[in-house]
């Protein structure tokens, strides 16, 4: 495989069907997901929130193939996923960058463990995508020679480099302050209109769901399950500040609030 | 920054000369006799004849050489054995446990066992250095590699890496801070233990920088005493400063730990 190829733009779409986890503890079992079921087109960025509990973080964990569903099946392209695979790669809240190895090679790590291509390709690939995310200069930086915003645009590099066709983010921009926070809503919007990857974007925060999603998904705790999908048609890059953001967040919290109130009356 | 560090080399220097001088000067003047505290000059004499007539390089050499032999076989066994003890509870419950008492033993007191295990040979001193370097790897090796934060198993999985890729590439240099910190115990303890082993056990095969300072203490040869124990200090020293002080600089650069 030559390096052309491997700098294609690649995306997939993935099929979710009725699929349930419940996790076993000491103190009893949580049913983390029931009956969930969601389908995301090729290329689309599909925004997952809801109040911690609600088994958002379970489904992404489940696509990774990080963990296996009690029930249902998760496809991806039609074929099913077993386990960890380079077509979905993650973004963790926490960078997860490893600290003893510098930037470069830390977006290097998944290179090589891709088959099919020369060492100078790989080197190739790292340097295009810490060009992609700004960071060309710091290649040689020590991980905690960065700021947090560095990071996981170190993150993202690293994310990306073995060409995913999905890309599952976990709060990815949880840890960081507001004004970083503004920035890489800018530039994953566009990195995500150059690269045409298939995002899952998991949030607690509506209105970042809003500014990124081109659909929202709404969960609901106790069971955690899919509650109302809402379609976000506003152009993009979209700031996080439009005003025009607030009418879908503020209909996607109203409708939340009664959910949680209902539950609560249960 | 400059100035700091050179006046760091300075005060040391100075004061380990003053020392010396004072030491010297009590030595005159009171004329204490060379077989309760001889003088700096007389052990310099015994230095230089010693390196003259290559006793001392010699005891240098077998010492550091049975001493590399035993660490070696002590990291070769500890760092896989601890890998086993954080990844396989049979091996937790068994040898951790082990090794959670024995290196709570002083390795000298392996000395005497060896001895009737081993006779006075060379065979002997390799086992107490192995026995006071390998407990102590296993705990660290072990502790450090419990002490992984679980997503940079995570992170690395879902970019292929699994088995034995995963503990050379991720588990190891993740755990690698608390492994040089057992290595450097593991040091310690087998400089230590060899020491008590050389003087204890007095084999024909070579004479060590121990059986230099039990022979010094035989012929009442205070100067010869004084001499091979400021060898022993200065081979702990450079080892020290040579081999794990680069170590633990590059480490705590790379991973911006705080430290001097």
């Amino acid at each position: 495989m030559g390096i052309r190829e491997e700098l294609e733009n690649v995306t997939a779409k993935l099929v979710v069907k009725n699929v349930s986890k419940t996790f076993s503890s000491s103190r009893g079992k949580v049913e983390a997901l029931r009956d969930v079921s969601l389908r995301v087109g090729e290329g689309e960025f599909v925004c997952l929130v809801g109040p911690s509990g609600c088994g958002k973080s379970t489904l992404l964990n489940l696509v990774a193939g990080l963990d296996k569903p009690d029930s249902g099946e998760i496809k991806v392209d039609d074929i099913p996923v077993k386990g960890p695979g380079r077509d979905r790669m993650v973004m963790f809240q926490e960078h997860a960058l490893f600290p003893w190895l510098d930037v470069f090679h830390n977006v290097l790590f998944g290179l090589k463990l891709k088959p099919n291509l020369t060492n100078p390709e790989r080197r190739e690939v790292a340097k295009f995508y810490l060009h992609l995310v700004g960071l060309d200069k710091f290649a040689n930086a020590d991980i905690h020679e960065l700021s947090g915003g560095m990071r996981q645009r170190v993150a993202l590099a690293r994310s990306l480099a073995p060409n995913p066709r999905i890309l599952l983010m976990d709060e990815t921009f949880g840890a960081l302050d507001a004004l970083t926070r503004e920035q890489l809503y800018g530039e994953i919007q566009q990195i995500w209109q150059k690269r045409k990857k298939t995002i899952l974007f998991v949030t607690h925060n509506i209105r970042e769901a809003v500014c990124l999603g081109d659909r929202v998904v709404l969960f609901s705790p106790h069971p955690g399950r899919i509650i109302e999908t809402f379609d976000i048609d506003l152009p993009r890059p979209r700031d996080i500040n439009d005003p025009a953001l607030t009418e879908h967040s503020g209909k996607i919290t109203a409708m939340l609030k009664n959910q949680t109130e209902g539950s609560a009356e249960e | 920054m400059n100035r700091s560090k050179t006046l760091g080399w300075t005060l040391p220097i100075i004061s380990v000369f003053a020392m010396l001088c004072i030491w010297e000067f009590v030595v005159r003047e009171f004329s204490v006799p060379d077989y309760i505290m001889p003088a700096p000059s007389g052990v310099a004499a015994y230095l230089w004849g010693a390196i003259a007539d290559n006793s001392l390089p010699s005891a240098i050499w077998v010492t550091v050489k049975r001493l590399m032999q035993g660490y070696a076989i002590g990291l070769a066994v500890g760092i896989p054995v601890g890998m086993l003890c954080a990844r396989f509870s049979l091996f937790r419950d068994t040898i951790g446990t082990l090794a959670l008492g024995l290196q709570a033993l002083p390795s000298v007191c392996w000395a005497p066992l060896a001895i009737i295990w081993f006779g006075l040979s060379e065979t002997a001193m390799l086992f107490v250095v192995v026995m006071g370097t390998v407990w102590s790897l296993i705990l660290a090796t072990q502790h450090g590699v419990n002490s992984i934060p679980p997503i940079y198993m995570r992170a690395a999985r879902t970019m292929g890496s699994t088995g034995l890729h995963m503990w050379i590439h991720v588990i190891a240099p993740a755990a690698f801070p608390s492994i040089l910190g057992g290595m450097k115990q593991g040091w310690a303890f087998a400089w230590r233990s060899l020491m008590a082993a050389e003087i204890y056990v007095t084999v024909l095969t070579g004479f060590g920088l121990g059986q230099l300072l039990h022979y010094g203490r035989e012929l009442m040869d205070m100067n010869q005493v004084i001499g091979v124990m400021s060898v022993v200090i200065l081979v702990g020293l450079v080892v020290d400063k040579a081999i794990f002080s680069p170590i633990e600089n590059r480490l705590r650069t790379r991973w911006g730990i705080a430290g001097n």
